[in-house]
């Protein structure tokens, strides 16, 4: 089973599986932190009665993080599949 | 409905909650019915509360177990839709059903800093916890930590985190849910307390996690819905369009016009009035960690099948959340155009005495609580106002400025404000309760979990066999219910506000050796616990300074204060305390053995089923 697996796959599933964790949470603090620093600009735009900057917090911010678990695990499967590690 | 089932519930899980939705939706209809027939409120009202925790009852009875992967994680057989939906309901708790909209109408944009908060949270819980944990196989989090970090010393301080943050959250649950039964049966507090802490061993004492997991389920539609119906309601009246969360960009707009006429300076949608910047990022950083670290929620994610099905759970999970929390800030705008425009149609922007609306009185006179206040004064009688109102200087009517609601009041209150039928009343009260009742259970399975499993099984009574360790953990469930119902009985306010230090404790304590237990295989069991009791001891350290001063009483100016941050913000040192002392302490300690670092190895690997099978 998992103990037969050479160790450089493993190492290559790890290195994979770091660097899409990054790239998930580089999207992460940008939808938490980093857009809301603009608020009071963005707030200039207003879409259907909604001052962007408030749309983004009350709403879009979330949407991106729903969006970004379901991306996230789909993009783990397939790396695990990739290498040969995903559950039967 | 489940009568041909056996108790076992898995196979036939999207036709059982076909049944439950309609027999829940024809329940509805009927009391509307009643309505019209004339049957007084207090029989509606009693009729809600009455079914639902009997069908809460009724699926924690059928789900009794007497196996013990079943009593701890629901036997590792939860869909992970089904696993959302009970996570949603774990994670919602009354404060969130009953005080997320109130918080928002009181603080406009800066409340969003707990909508954010309370959601992006899951996606660290997805990335860099959930999978592994459910690899591991453990049933519960001190469990993980005893294991990763090399025995009991690491599992106790990981015991004593995870009772900090969830004994006062539990008592705020207990609490939330008599003051619910109470407003709407009409019955006595102290008696209230006692509904709920019925409504909460009827889903967990029998079943363990697998009766909880099927009621968070059910209890997770009755408190959408009840969420979702009165702003869809408000919606359609305004706009016409039954979609609240696209609409209320109408109420923005005319909260704003609202708020020229009134001469308001602070607007709604604008940031940092009512929080500096700073306290908002911090209080959003704060709660996304404590999201994911808090032990009630990450041992929802041990009961899905596999690896792979954890991780979709938690996206299930957030999308669940989701529907409410993006409902929220709609609910809290039409409510404060409702009430802005009671005032901007009235003479000199002065709402006339004469004119004070009956909701205002009902729910400012309800007895030992603050919900309406009218010029300083608790907005009982007409008479009362008006004298208040006559000393300040106001003689015809009062300003919008004058009118303080409690947070609390605005979910609650709204059907009513809005004149819908008592129907739609009754439904939230429902709703309200069962979003207490499910993260109650939670909450309780796990602090008596870790108790039963943790200290008693593997501490004290290794040899212990199935039957005994669960009548252990059936005891110990009672006893900290019960605790926490007397406790909540007395009105702790204190308790009830340290609340909001339980996201900060659990991050401070907890997300540091959990994370590095995973991605850094160097992590030392020595560097573990260090990490725990610094960003722990940091955090409460910080938190009583800062609230109380080192003797003890609030507001003696003795109370500490570290670059102006409020205490529910008070991990923001914790957590990094954690990383930099796991990460020092490891590095001079030396290095795991070979089979500690073959452990995490293992870990990391989706395949090859649980770790943790033998001694279960």
């Amino acid at each position: 089973m998992t103990d037969k697996l050479p160790p450089e796959v493993a190492a290559a599933h790890w290195s994979k599986t770091r660097g899409l964790m990054w790239t998930t949470l580089a999207i992460w603090a940008v939808f938490s932190f980093f857009i809301h620093m603009f608020v009071s600009s963005l707030n200039g735009v207003v879409i259907l009665g909604f001052p962007l900057g408030y749309y983004m917090a009350a709403q879009g911010s979330l949407i991106v993080f729903v969006v970004l678990i379901f991306w996230f695990s789909s993009r783990q499967n397939s790396i695990d599949e990739e290498f040969g590690v995903a559950e039967d | 409905m489940a009568m041909s089932m056996k108790g076992d519930f898995t196979d036939n899980l999207g036709k059982i909650y076909s049944v439950y939705v309609g027999g829940f939706a024809g329940f509805v209809v009927l009391m509307a019915i009643f309505e019209m027939l004339g049957v007084p409120e207090r029989i509606i009202m009693w009729s809600y509360m009455a079914a639902t925790i009997g069908i809460y009852a009724f699926i924690g009875i059928m789900s009794r177990t007497a196996v013990v992967s079943e009593y701890y994680v629901a036997g590792r057989s939860v869909p992970a839709i089904y696993n959302g939906m009970a996570t949603g309901a774990d994670w919602m708790s009354g404060a969130s059903f009953v005080g997320m909209a109130g918080t928002l109408f009181v603080l406009g944009y800066d409340g969003l800093a707990y909508v954010l908060g309370w959601t992006g949270g899951y996606v660290l819980v997805a990335v860099l916890l959930a999978p592994y944990l459910r690899k591991f196989g453990a049933y519960t989090v001190p469990d993980f930590l005893g294991t990763r970090y090399g025995g009991n010393a690491a599992r106790l301080v990981g015991i004593v985190v995870l009772f900090c943050c969830s004994f006062t959250y539990i008592t705020a649950q207990l609490y939330a849910s008599g003051i619910i039964a109470s407003m709407f049966l009409g019955i006595d507090f102290g008696l209230a307390i006692f509904a709920g802490l019925a409504g909460i061993l009827v889903c967990s004492m029998l079943g363990g996690m697998k009766a909880v997991t099927w009621t968070q389920v059910a209890q997770y539609i009755v408190l959408i819905v009840a969420y979702l119906l009165p702003a869809i309601w408000m919606s359609t009246v305004t706009f016409g369009i039954p979609l609240p969360q696209l609409t209320y960009g109408g109420a923005l707009t005319k909260i704003g016009e609202y708020e020229q006429v009134l001469g308001i300076a602070k607007s709604y949608v604008a940031p940092f009035q009512n929080m500096s910047a700073f306290d908002y990022f911090s209080l959003i950083f704060c709660l996304m960690v404590g999201t994911a670290s808090l032990p009630h929620i990450l041992m929802r994610f041990f009961t899905t099948p596999t690896v792979r099905e954890a991780r979709k759970s938690v996206g299930w999970s957030l999308f669940f959340i989701f529907l409410l929390y993006f409902t929220a800030p709609a609910y809290a705008a039409f409510s404060k155009m409702n009430l802005m425009s009671l005032f901007v149609g009235a003479e000199g922007n002065l709402l006339p005495f004469s004119s004070i609306p009956q909701w205002m009185l009902q729910w400012g006179s309800i007895a030992g609580h603050q919900l309406v206040t009218i010029c300083g004064v608790k907005a009982e009688t007409i008479e009362a106002i008006t004298a208040a109102c006559q000393a300040k200087g106001f003689a015809a009517g009062f300003p919008f400025a004058e009118l303080k609601l409690n947070n609390d009041m605005i979910v609650l209150s709204t059907p009513s404000i809005a004149g819908m039928p008592i129907w739609v009343v009754g439904l939230v009260g429902a709703g309200g309760f069962a979003a207490a009742l499910s993260t109650a259970d939670g909450l309780l399975l796990a602090i008596a979990n870790a108790l039963s499993h943790d200290i008693y099984y593997r501490m004290i009574d290794p040899k212990a066999d199935a039957k005994r360790r669960l009548l252990i953990s059936k005891i110990l469930l009672i006893v900290v219910a019960l605790a926490a119902a007397f406790l909540a009985r007395t009105k702790p306010s204190d308790i009830l506000s340290m609340v909001a230090w339980a996201f900060s404790i659990a991050a401070a304590g907890l997300f540091a050796p959990l994370v590095m237990g995973v991605w850094w295989k160097r992590a030392t069991n020595l560097g573990g616990i260090m990490g725990m009791i610094a960003g722990f001891g940091i955090t409460m350290y910080y938190l009583i300074g800062n609230v109380y001063g080192f003797d003890f009483v609030k507001g003696t100016g003795d109370e500490i204060s570290w670059f102006g941050v409020k205490a529910i913000a008070a991990g923001i040192f914790g957590v990094p305390a954690g990383f930099i002392v796991t990460y020092v302490v490891s590095l001079v300690t030396p290095a795991p053995s070979q089979e500690m670092q073959d452990f995490v190895d293992r870990l990391r690997l989706p395949k090859g089923g649980t770790m943790m099978v033998a001694g279960h």
